[in-house]
């Protein structure tokens, strides 16, 4: 399908250990099409963040073959891959990963100076986008004087700050209590709202209950993909 | 893209304080050493070439030896050794450009109601072209003034200025010995010589006329002292030789018998000098390459442990986009901002310290823009060198790991 944002084709990855060659991922189909709200599910070591880092193109497949908004990923080096993860996708992760000595407006912004965008122009999206998530007034404070869910935002309008299509939340309510989790993907709810794709990977099925479309792995493979029904 | 580069450089020297500074110390001393000894090598050289442009290039001197009478022997110049014929024949060496049989004392000058004492140079027009003596106001006195012994003078500044004071002393009558001389020049300045000397405190008189109405003479044509400039410092021992060899023959000396004159090289006293202070500023060149390197290698090893702390925000930055070449440079940039900051500090102190040799000891120094220049190029260099290891450690991690890392 040519609107398909995600495309990957038997997908397979595995590590070297000390007993030989550990596949976490074997052999996956999956197809995401724009403006898709998905949930990835599954316990630990189901090949669940591997897979997601394969997506995010931290990471490169041992066999199969991934389209990332019709790009055959494995053509590219590490550069071009690093110009794709800045254009095309919005990473969230549980630990929010915030620069510490940035303010949270330099935080927000330093994805357009990876992108060679100018400072006033920098500046102001990165501000739009701070009024966007409610935190425009913490604009020059620095990440350790804000609460967790305010961190978690600030986050969020970092990924959202390119302008991407796609946005990979990994267990993005992790550390937050349930009060700051609701708020999280209302936001979540809002941006797929306004078209733009979310895979959200999760172990929470309260969580994942605010997607549209649940996929469940198991042992490096999909082993449900089903639609909730949710937002519908 | 530097821009936004160079505000998280600072950003993060500013993170920690005391490491930064304490990183920064091996540059401050090697960039300071580098300064001190450019100063002060710089400094050698140039007083080396104001003595020998104040004292003439490549010039020895040839005094009468000692005599013998009865067991007593005299000192040097003590005996009637040389002659202005001795010195006519020199001047026939090859290499030799200039001779000037000489014949100096100290004498007691006057005009009007002034006196001053002063050295007087009884020699020929050679001198003044073999110490580059400029006559700033008239002229000077030729070769026929000698042949004849005419009673004119050329007086240096200092005499200008104690007997005539603001008066144009050309043209003037002052005594010496109660003989009078027309002054017909005024001499350059020269400022002190080696021995700290003011050279300007001097009157230069025709050979002829010194030795007849001024110092008086045993023999007519006897000199004291033959100054000798040879063309180039090359030909200086070769012209010396020569000298030496033409001087035994002319005096009949026979192989058994010692030298009954004495040379000196002028110039090689100058360069002696200068080698010692050139010898200390290699030392200090050692010095400096040692904590340069040291510094250099100090400034790699903090490199590589900020490269690990910040290995998680690493990651992060190569998760939201940032390439190889992203996080090279802003490691490379952090390394030689600390290595310019040292530069900077080590200059302040070489500069500080290089005056301070100056007043404290009186020893020339020079501080010049291309020894600034170098300093930094310097600094730059080694910031490169040594961050480059640990920037592409950074560039080249895996960002999956990076962003584990805790």
């Amino acid at each position: 399908m040519a609107g398909d944002v995600i495309r990957v084709l038997g997908l397979g990855k595995s590590y070297p250990t000390a007993a030989g060659e550990f596949p976490a991922l074997r052999g996956v189909d999956l197809a995401i099409a724009a403006g898709e709200y998905i949930a990835i599910m599954g316990p630990s070591g189901s090949g669940k963040s591997t897979f997601m880092n394969l997506l995010g193109c931290l990471d490169t497949p041992s066999v199969g073959e991934y389209f990332l908004a019709g790009e055959n990923v494995a053509t590219l080096d590490k550069d071009a891959l690093a110009v794709l993860r800045n254009r095309t996708l919005g990473f969230v992760f549980q630990g929010f990963n915030l620069l510490p000595r940035m303010s949270l407006q330099d935080n927000v912004a330093l994805p357009l100076v990876y992108a060679g965008v100018d400072k006033a122009t920098r500046r102001a999206r990165a501000r739009a986008l701070l009024e966007r998530v409610g935190l425009g007034q913490y604009a020059e404070s620095l990440p350790n004087r804000i609460s967790g869910g305010q961190q978690q935002r600030v986050a969020i309008a970092r990924a959202l700050v390119n302008a991407p299509r796609l946005i990979l939340a990994d267990e993005p309510t992790g550390n937050l209590d349930s009060h700051t989790s609701e708020e999280i993907m209302r936001l979540f709810g809002e941006l797929n709202g306004d078209g733009i794709t979310i895979v959200l990977v999760t172990h929470e099925p309260d969580i994942a209950a605010h997607a549209k479309r649940q996929v469940r792995f198991l042992d490096g493979r999909i082993v449900s993909d089903h639609l909730t029904g949710a937002g519908a | 893209m530097i821009h936004p580069m160079l505000g998280e450089a600072w950003l993060a020297m500013g993170a920690n304080r005391l490491r930064t500074a304490l990183t920064m110390l091996g540059m401050v001393i090697g960039v300071g050493a580098v300064v001190i000894m450019l100063a002060i090598g710089q400094g050698a050289q140039y007083a080396v070439q104001q003595t020998i442009s104040t004292m003439g290039a490549n010039l020895f001197i040839v005094l009468s030896g000692s005599f013998t009478t009865s067991g007593v022997r005299s000192g040097s110049g003590g005996g009637p050794t040389l002659s202005v014929a001795d010195a006519e024949a020199i001047a026939e060496l090859d290499g030799v450009v200039n001779v000037a049989p000489t014949h100096q004392g100290t004498r007691q000058l006057v005009y009007g109601a002034q006196n001053w004492s002063s050295q007087v140079i009884g020699t020929t027009p050679a001198y003044l072209d073999a110490r580059a003596w400029s006559v700033v106001n008239g002229g000077a006195f030729g070769d026929s003034d000698v042949r004849s012994a005419t009673r004119v003078a050329l007086i240096g500044k200092t005499v200008a200025e104690n007997l005539f004071g603001d008066e144009d002393p050309v043209g003037k009558t002052l005594r010496i010995q109660q003989s009078p001389f027309v002054v017909v020049g005024v001499l350059g300045a020269k400022g002190q010589n080696l021995d700290g000397r003011d050279q300007d405190d001097s009157v230069i008189i025709p050979l002829s006329t010194a030795q007849r109405k001024v110092f008086g003479t045993p023999f007519l044509g006897s000199v004291r002292m033959i100054m000798v400039q040879a063309d180039s410092a090359d030909n200086m021992e070769r012209v010396m030789d020569a000298t030496t060899a033409l001087l035994r023959q002319r005096h009949r000396l026979r192989d058994d018998m010692p030298d009954d004159f004495f040379m000196r090289n002028l110039s090689a006293a100058a360069e002696s000098e200068a080698a010692t202070t050139r010898t200390m500023s290699v030392l200090l060149g050692a010095i400096a390459s040692i904590s340069l390197l040291v510094g250099g290698i100090g400034i790699m090893n903090i490199m590589l442990v900020s490269v690990t702390e910040r290995t998680r925000e690493i990651g992060i930055r190569m998760a939201i986009g940032a390439r190889r070449k992203d996080i090279l440079s802003q490691f490379l940039l952090e390394s030689v901002m600390i290595s310019f900051a040292g530069c900077l500090l080590g200059l302040l102190l070489g500069v500080g310290i290089a005056l301070a040799i100056n007043a404290l000891t009186g020893m020339v120094v020079v501080i010049s823009g291309s020894a600034a220049l170098l300093a930094f190029a310097v600094a730059a260099g080694v910031g490169i060198f040594f961050g480059w290891y640990p920037a592409r450690k950074a560039a080249r991690l895996d960002p999956i790991e990076a962003l584990r890392y805790q």
